[in-house]
């Protein structure tokens, strides 16, 4: 019975991996692939975690899959959140999809800083021209 | 934080009295001795602690159900043929004052699958989020507020 419960959690986390493996492919923009990536990988690789823990159900084992699960859940939305900001400033631009984009202007490129009000446009940084590359609506 | 500490003492004793470490003791251990630091606490008894323990339990179980519920419409998008995508920045204004509540805010709104906090403003009064379908703008800033800051404002200040 116990094997059929880990199994479940297993080929569950797996999936996740997988569908986040063709969100990063699907997905027509950095931020929509992020979001895709980052996310499944949180509940996959945990749920993975759990059912190794379950498998060898051993005290140190525990521990260890709990600490895991932890700088996973610590550490992924800090280089999500880097890689995001990177991305904006260096002027990626956003899916042509995108309904409502708040941080446009709100970056000053001299300071590096963001602002509550927009700046003026020569502070701004420079966004790329819109490339679609998949066309996924379509 | 001390009452923690004595709590998370009070379950290694308890499991080393049952001479047994395994999780489900060292978990009733934890649990009976939060009844057993509830019953002693000095009057007034308003200790904190004793607030922010089912808080925290709560808010756990509520992260857990969103990450499972957005996990599974994130899934839903991305393996349907023609993906509705919605993808929106918006402007979360913050009533956290706290850096801690503000990084661990982030960090939440982060594993969410769906959102994605992209960077907060440098005088930390407003958080730009990434989502992926957004419906009402008003709307998805009123559950962050209602269902995150308020939760990590309970807990943390």
């Amino acid at each position: 019975m116990a094997e059929y419960i880990i199994l479940g959690i297993f080929l569950l986390g797996s999936f996740l991996v997988l569908v986040a493996g063709i969100g990063l492919l699907r997905m027509p923009d950095l931020f929509l692939r992020m979001s895709a990536t980052a996310k499944a990988g949180t509940l996959g690789t945990g749920l993975m975690v759990l059912g190794a823990a379950i498998y060898f159900n051993e005290f140190a084992i525990y521990t260890r899959a709990i600490a895991l699960i932890a700088f996973l859940f610590v550490t992924a939305p800090v280089s999500t959140h880097m890689l995001g900001r990177a991305a904006y400033f260096d002027g990626v631009p956003l899916w042509k999809g995108t309904i409502q984009d708040d941080l446009r202007g709100h970056y000053k490129v001299t300071t590096h800083s963001l602002e509550e009000e927009i700046v003026p446009e020569k502070d701004q940084p420079h966004v790329e021209d819109e490339v679609d590359a998949f066309e996924i609506n379509k | 934080m001390s009452l923690l500490l004595l709590n998370v003492l009070l379950a290694l004793v308890w499991s080393a009295l049952m001479g047994n470490f395994d999780p489900p003791y060292l978990l009733f251990g934890f649990v009976l001795g939060y009844f057993i630091l509830w019953l002693f606490q000095k009057p007034p008894r308003t200790q904190k602690y004793f607030r922010e323990v089912p808080l925290v339990i709560e808010f756990s179980l509520f992260f857990l159900w969103e990450i499972v519920v957005s996990n599974i419409r994130l899934t839903i998008t991305i393996l349907s043929p023609r993906p509705q995508l919605r993808p929106a920045v918006v402007a979360v204004p913050l009533d956290l004052k706290s850096e801690v509540g503000i990084v661990l805010l982030a960090n939440l709104i982060t594993l969410t699958p769906g959102t994605l906090s992209l960077d907060i403003s440098s005088n930390k009064h407003t958080l730009f989020v990434h989502i992926f379908d957004l419906d009402d703008p008003e709307k998805f800033v009123k559950k962050i507020k209602n269902n995150y800051e308020r939760r990590v404002r309970e807990i943390l200040e």
